[in-house]
């Protein structure tokens, strides 16, 4: 498969199938992403786009096929194992606790612990903090440090996004799913979290994402993985494509 | 570690005047201040006297705020996951009958064993429709309400027919001192309080269990995803309830050397309002410890205070309702000036 970047797939995907009772929403899907390299999903409503995405990131377990991380072939139980190994899943809805600040949301499930008196467990909010500033720093990520410690509900979309990315970015991501992360956005927001892809791609994460948005993937992506009905119509690389390419692989109308 | 400001292509409400935004904060403190002035005021003009400067007045208060605090420091985390517990009241009388009916059978043993035995059945009773609570929730997904409504009407039931319909008197000298007895001046029952208030506000503000019981209040599915075993968790808090419910049943047994099945039923929509006017939104992932404190200082103010300055009873339940809904209206008017809640229609 075609791959600009050097050395070894950090992703191969092999045959990929996957049922649920009767709908078969995967059928033979196969691809490979190389650290550093953006690969976007495209695909109708339905084309089985967030089932693939759930199979790498250990929501789901296929039906047939191999999927091999870092040349290992792998099998998740859950989506907590892929994290621990390095793959990370933003969601479109459920990546945050709302009412929780920046700080908590990076560290959720993983606070680090320090001794309330020297003797009473407690959870360290201060390290929390300067490790989330941090991290949103390294990204470029602009927040008031007055939102910093309210509930992330007071920011907007593409902060709330990007604290989701930035997160994942914290726990050294080397792959970073990402189902839709512009469609509840507005346009100046839809940059910067394409910025954000692109600042990520730099420090050579491996990025997947789904999109409706054509623009968004033409700005971003390397390659582009067209389902349709479960199964791959195309893979194109980006500078050998154009939108009407990638429509026409979409819908199925011949070329 | 200097910041930048903001994207300007982000347009966020205007954030509050800070004088507004510290009222709105701090209304229930105070709130609970203008309560005390007000009696203060009407018992120097009226009776001559002062009503805060009475150790007797203020004793009265918070052990009238012991009982409702108890099982609204359970309620507070139950709240705050998203849920309710409406089995509280009857769970704190099932446990107040069966340590009495305990302590009845055991009067052939130095009354400070009796009264160990007693403490502990109480405890273990409670846990059971805590942990019943729990199963129902967290493993076959009923509603919160659904099933505490249910659990209601079984604690309810067994406590009365454990108490075979009647209250169960004890004579234990050791009892009778941790219901009346005093630590320093301090009332025995609100000493408990305050061990239980300690410990469960350090829990929820302190520990990563009480930071999992905001996360499961603000998004069960990230809260799943970060890896917080949600099963576990729920039935932690339901027991965390129960357990109240158990120490309340136990203060009560204590102060009237009597168990009684219907011991907790006027202070379940106590608890819940002390939560509530304590700042906790129903729909979960806010609320604290501290809140509730001042939610049911509020409450027991209130009732007390109007009982001193000599009005009818029944009007306690109308002014305990209007300082609920008033303590809504004003959680969602904050809510609104940080955007958070779309304008009325
Ligand atoms: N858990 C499930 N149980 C049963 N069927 C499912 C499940 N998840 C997905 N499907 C089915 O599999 C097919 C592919 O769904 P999928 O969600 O992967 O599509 P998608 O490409 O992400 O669509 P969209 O663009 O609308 O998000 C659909 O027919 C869908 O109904
Ligand atoms: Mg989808």
């Amino acid at each position: 498969m075609p791959s600009e970047a050097a050395g070894a797939p950090i992703l191969s995907v092999q045959g990929i199938t996957k049922r649920f009772g009767g709908v078969q929403a995967l059928t033979q899907v196969s691809f490979e992403l190389a650290a550093g390299e953006v690969l976007a999903l495209a695909g109708d409503n339905g084309a089985g786009k967030s089932t693939l995405i759930k199979c790498i990131s250990g929501v789901h377990q296929p039906d047939e096929g191999e999927i091999r991380y870092k040349g290992q072939p792998v099998s998740f139980a859950g989506p907590r194992q892929a994290r621990d190994l390095g793959i990370e899943t933003i969601y479109q809805d459920l990546a945050l606790a709302d009412n929780l600040d920046v700080g908590a949301n990076v560290f959720l499930g993983r606070e680090p612990a320090r001794r309330y008196l020297g003797l009473l467990p407690a959870i360290d909010r201060r390290q929390m903090r300067a490790a989330a500033n941090e991290v949103l720093k390294q990204l470029e990520i602009e927040i008031a440090p007055a939102k910093l410690t309210k509930p992330v509900r007071t920011l907007s979309g593409g902060q709330r996004q990007a604290v989701a990315i930035g997160r994942a970015i914290y726990w050294q991501a080397e792959i970073l799913i990402m189902d839709e992360p512009t469609a509840a956005l507005g346009v100046p927001e839809q940059r910067k979290v394409r910025e954000l892809i692109m600042r990520l791609k730099a420090k050579r994460v491996a990025i997947i994402f789904i999109s409706h948005n054509l623009q968004d993937i033409f700005a971003v992506s390397d390659r582009i993985l067209v389902l349709r009905r479960g199964r791959a119509a195309g893979e194109r690389r980006i500078d050998v494509t154009d939108h009407d390419e990638i429509v026409k692989l979409m819908v199925g109308a011949d070329l | 570690m200097a910041m930048t400001e903001a994207s300007p292509a982000v347009v966020l409400p205007e954030e509050q005047h800070p004088l507004l935004r510290f009222l709105a904060g701090a209304w229930s403190w105070l709130f609970l201040i203008a309560l005390l002035i007000f009696f203060e005021s009407w018992a120097r003009a009226v009776y001559g006297v002062s009503f805060l400067l009475n150790g007797l007045n203020v004793q009265s208060i918070l052990v009238y705020a012991a009982l409702p605090l108890l099982l609204g420091l359970g309620q507070t985390y139950v709240i705050i996951s998203g849920g309710i517990d409406l089995s509280v009241g009857f769970v704190m009388g099932l446990a107040a009958v069966i340590m009495a009916r305990v302590m009845q059978q055991l009067t052939d043993l130095p009354p400070g064993l009796a009264l160990g035995c007693g403490l502990m059945a109480a405890f273990l009773v409670a846990l059971i429709p805590g942990l019943i609570n729990g199963w129902l929730i967290a493993q076959l997904r009923v509603p919160a309400f659904i099933g505490t409504l249910g659990m209601f009407g079984v604690a309810r039931g067994a406590g009365f027919l454990a108490a075979n319909g009647t209250t169960v008197p004890v004579n234990n000298p050791w009892l009778f001192e941790m219901g009346n007895g005093k630590l320093l001046g301090v009332p025995l029952p609100v000493v408990i309080t305050l061990v239980a208030l300690l410990a469960l506000h350090y829990v929820l503000a302190q520990t990563r269990f009480g930071q999992y019981t905001y996360a499961i209040g603000g998004n069960r599915m990230a809260a799943a995803r970060a890896g917080v075993n949600l099963r576990r968790h729920t039935m932690m808090i339901y027991l965390i309830s129960a357990g109240c419910a158990g120490v309340a049943g136990m203060v009560y047994t204590a102060r009237f050397s009597a168990g009684a099945a219907q011991a907790g039923e006027p202070l379940l929509l106590d608890s819940i309002a002390a939560v509530v006017i304590g700042g906790a939104s129903l729909f979960g992932g806010s609320g604290t410890i501290m809140g509730t404190v001042i939610g049911a200082l509020i409450i027991a103010v209130i009732q007390y205070g109007l009982v001193f300055i000599n009005v009818e009873p029944f009007w306690q339940f109308v002014a305990v309702g209007v300082v609920i809904i008033v303590s809504v209206l004003v959680d969602q008017s904050q809510s609104r000036l940080r955007g958070e809640l779309p304008d009325a229609e």
